[in-house]
């Protein structure tokens, strides 16, 4: 990001009580992760998804991670707990319905009372933009973003990347560089502008190389969205995206953070629905994804979702492996240990 | 009561056209003389007056913000008057202007004097800006020849803005009658709904929400065609915290076709810009908010061309607990009393070369004329004994944690400001004096 602004210049913070640094394994955007965290990332996934069960159990024997969400989530939830239980954490999970939140707990106290009883990290689901920027900021521990409002779900980008890699170039993991993508073009297709999922993509796919085509109607795809990155490009029309593509992410349209807006959901389908016909006459051999939840009948049909193209069941599974390398990082990287206690001296 | 004799100094009375080095005489809360070095002397001996030493400073009229909270009545965990007032003498100013969203809004005489009333402690002189409809709700127009008699200075419902079109003009043809001018919050909240920073693709980024700036200018054009179809003379529209550089066009084209319009700029608008909120930064979330890197540009150069009348720093304090939130919940406004004067010449007079004559009338004499505060703003004998005294080479980090005012909330915590208060004189009182 720029710095264009003017800026007396600025003392060393020494004393700004309010920031804590933020802890180096955290993950909040997937741009806190360089290319070589991002090949590391996908080398340890494969490795502990090969490993027997019992030895994985060792990483993070009894040590203690918190599930801290805030909005309801099957797929991201349970494989996030899978991937700690098989790690052997110990998990705690506290959601906004039956825990001090219903009552006006405030997400820092929620944070320290989590920090106090033992969590050696957090995974966040929340439903405000940047929450983990101030869990990270209020506990200093290690921050899983499992989803933070409309900005980002860095963990989902991963186990897409390591879909689409799988798919691309086999089941062995090719190192990660500026090229492994080369070539492909990806379309991203449906309300874009609610979706954190579509921007942590779009985020993270051009810098392996890939083309990616945002593909919606205007309410749900700004123009700006193009900016956003190098590498991003709006196509409205999706059949024109999908002749051009290798791989088709479909989301669905966020009904809850819709506020207002007008959506004509025939023409929608119409114009944007990933169904048998528009599939075989457009791109009969691009791989399907979708985040989930899938509204089948709406963004997506049930013969695309469950058929030849779609990796959809397969997305879910590498959701664990992918979370069960991210909680590695997390706890058992070299700055962890101290950082975390710089964290609890506050 | 005392005489002060400040002797030694440079003189920036920009009111008079003065920038020399000048002895003032303040005798009973107004200036009583102003000469060459040395020739008061023996007056203020025959009034046995205190002396200050202002060798190597700036001697000034003290500074007047026409716009901040002071959050009383009502939330005096943010801030009450006597902190508030504290903060502005530390910051330099004499005189600041009292916004009306407290709890219960200032929309009655009663609440305006009060919040004038000694009890209260203030450090330096407030005034009241009483709100221009009943509990700041735009449905009826609050008695404006009432709150002037107790002492507001102009009718606004800051926080808000006036939005229905049958109401503002209500609102512009009363403050006309009464003789107030009538302080406008730009904002259609029609289209910012549910919005906690600029629109853009920053906003994209973050996953917010943004306020476009068209949310600003439709609405400040939308005030100048209502002042147009008036035809009042006296009426008068002063534009709150503008922050884009379309609703500063409308504004420069409206005094071009002679309407009295007049507008303030913040600080924050021209020192930082919407990147400031990456991360999520609480302390740099308000409303206006900050903009894009154009805008603040404008800002700049509306200010050095002298198409903005006034900064004025909007200081709207917040508990710490209000701003450790997420970001969209957490409230906007920010601190700035103490940063202002620092800020200003840091980046004006620093960086862009603004003569110390017009830092000081951007920041005094000319927001005392826009809401008319009759003698302050100058130094000119009989005005009121309201004097800064500052150094205008002197560096300084600015500490948050050391701030007088109750909050904390600013994104400037350990910026390098330039200027330093020495001395605040307030109606012939020394208000604050920095540490030697």
């Amino acid at each position: 990001m720029s710095k264009s602004q003017v800026k007396p210049r600025k003392i060393s913070a020494t004393s700004t009580p309010q920031v804590i640094s933020r802890h180096p394994a955290s993950l909040l955007s997937v741009n806190d992760l360089s290319l070589d965290d991002v090949g590391s990332i996908l080398r340890t996934a494969s490795t502990l998804e090969s490993e027997d069960a019992l030895k994985r159990m060792k990483h993070l024997f009894k040590r203690r991670v918190s599930l801290l969400f805030y909005e309801s989530s099957t797929r991201t939830r349970t494989s996030f707990e899978l991937a700690a239980k098989q790690l052997g954490a110990d998990t705690v999970l506290v959601s906004a319905l039956s825990s001090s939140i219903e009552k006006g707990e405030s997400l820092k106290d929620t944070g320290i009372t989590l920090r106090a009883l033992g969590a050696e990290c957090i995974i966040l689901r929340h439903p405000a933009s940047g929450a983990p920027y101030l869990l990270s900021q209020v506990t200093g521990l290690p921050i899983l973003n499992a989803g933070d409002g409309m900005h980002e779900h860095p963990s989902q980008a991963l186990l897409d990347l390591r879909t689409i890699l799988t798919h691309l170039h086999g089941p062995k993991a090719a190192p990660v560089s500026e090229t492994t993508l080369k070539g492909v073009t990806i379309t991203i297709c449906g309300d874009i502008f609610h979706s954190r999922v579509a921007r942590s993509n779009m985020l993270l796919l051009p810098r392996l190389g890939a083309r990616v085509l945002l593909s919606g109607p205007q309410p749900l795809l700004p123009e700006t969205a193009a900016s956003a990155g190098p590498g991003i490009e709006i196509e409205r029309d999706f059949d024109k995206a999908l002749q051009q593509s290798q791989v088709v992410m479909m989301l669905r349209i966020q009904a809850e953070r819709l506020a207002g807006l007008n959506l004509d959901l025939d023409e929608y389908k119409l114009r944007y629905q990933a169904n048998t016909t528009r599939m075989a006459a457009q791109a009969g051999d691009a791989l399907v994804l979708h985040p989930g939840p899938i509204i089948r009948g709406l963004e997506i049909t049930s013969e695309v979702a469950d058929g030849p193209q779609s990796a959809i069941a397969e997305q879910v599974r590498n959701g664990v492996a992918i979370r069960m390398a991210l909680l590695v990082r997390a706890l058992t990287s070299k700055s962890s240990s101290n950082a975390a206690s710089k964290g609890k001296r506050k | 009561m005392t005489s002060i004799l400040i002797r030694g100094g440079r003189v920036v009375d920009p009111s008079a056209g003065l920038d020399a080095d000048r002895d003032l005489l303040l005798k009973d809360g107004r200036v009583s003389a102003i000469d060459a070095p040395g020739k008061l002397n023996a007056a203020a001996r025959q009034e046995s007056a205190e002396i200050l030493e202002a060798k190597g400073l700036i001697v000034a009229p003290g500074l007047v913000d026409i716009h901040v909270h002071l959050r009383e009545p009502g939330q005096g965990y943010k801030e009450t008057i006597a902190s508030g007032t504290a903060a502005a003498a530390a910051g330099g100013f004499t005189a600041v202007c009292a916004m009306p969203n407290t709890i219960p809004v200032n929309d009655s005489p009663e609440t305006t004097r009060w919040m004038q009333s000694p009890d209260r402690k203030a450090q330096i002189r407030v005034f009241p800006i009483a709100a221009a409809t009943r509990g700041s709700m735009g449905e009826a127009l609050t008695e404006y020849g009432a709150l002037k008699a107790a002492g507001a200075v102009g009718v606004t419902d800051d926080g808000k803005p006036i939005l229905g079109d049958s109401i503002m003009r209500q609102t512009l043809a009363a403050a006309a009658r009464a003789g107030l001018p009538v302080i406008q919050h730009a904002e259609d909240t029609r289209m910012t709904g549910g919005c906690s920073m600029n629109a853009g693709l920053l906003a994209f980024r973050l996953g917010l929400r943004g306020m476009p700036v068209e949310a600003e200018s439709s609405l400040v054009e939308r005030d100048i065609r209502l002042l147009a179809e008036l035809k009042d003379s006296r009426a008068h529209l002063h534009v709150a915290h503008l922050s884009t550089a379309k609703a500063l066009e409308a504004v420069k084209r409206a005094r071009r076709n002679g309407l009295h319009v007049t507008c303030e700029v913040a600080p924050h608008h021209f020192v930082l810009n919407e990147e400031a909120v990456s991360e999520y930064n609480t302390n740099a979330k308000m409303n206006p908010p900050l903009r894009a890197e154009a805008d603040r540009k404008a800002m700049l150069e509306g200010i050095i061309e002298g198409a903005v009348d006034s900064i004025a720093t909007d200081h709207a304090p917040h508990a710490a607990h209000e701003k450790e939130q997420e970001f969209e919940r957490a409230p906007n406004g920010i601190t700035g009393l103490e940063t202002a004067l620092g800020l200003t010449m840091a980046v004006l007079h620093g960086k862009h070369k603004l003569p110390l004559s017009r830092v000081i009338a951007l920041l005094s004499t000319q927001p005392a004329t826009v809401l008319n505060l009759k003698g302050r703003g100058s130094l000119a004998v009989g005005s009121f004994a309201d004097v800064v005294l500052f150094d205008a080479k002197k560096e300084w980090a600015f500490q948050a944690s050391a701030s007088v005012s109750k909050s904390k909330n600013t994104p400037f915590d350990g910026w390098t400001m330039l200027g330093r208060v020495t001395a605040t004189i307030s109606e012939g009182r020394i208000v604050y004096q920095a540490a030697k």
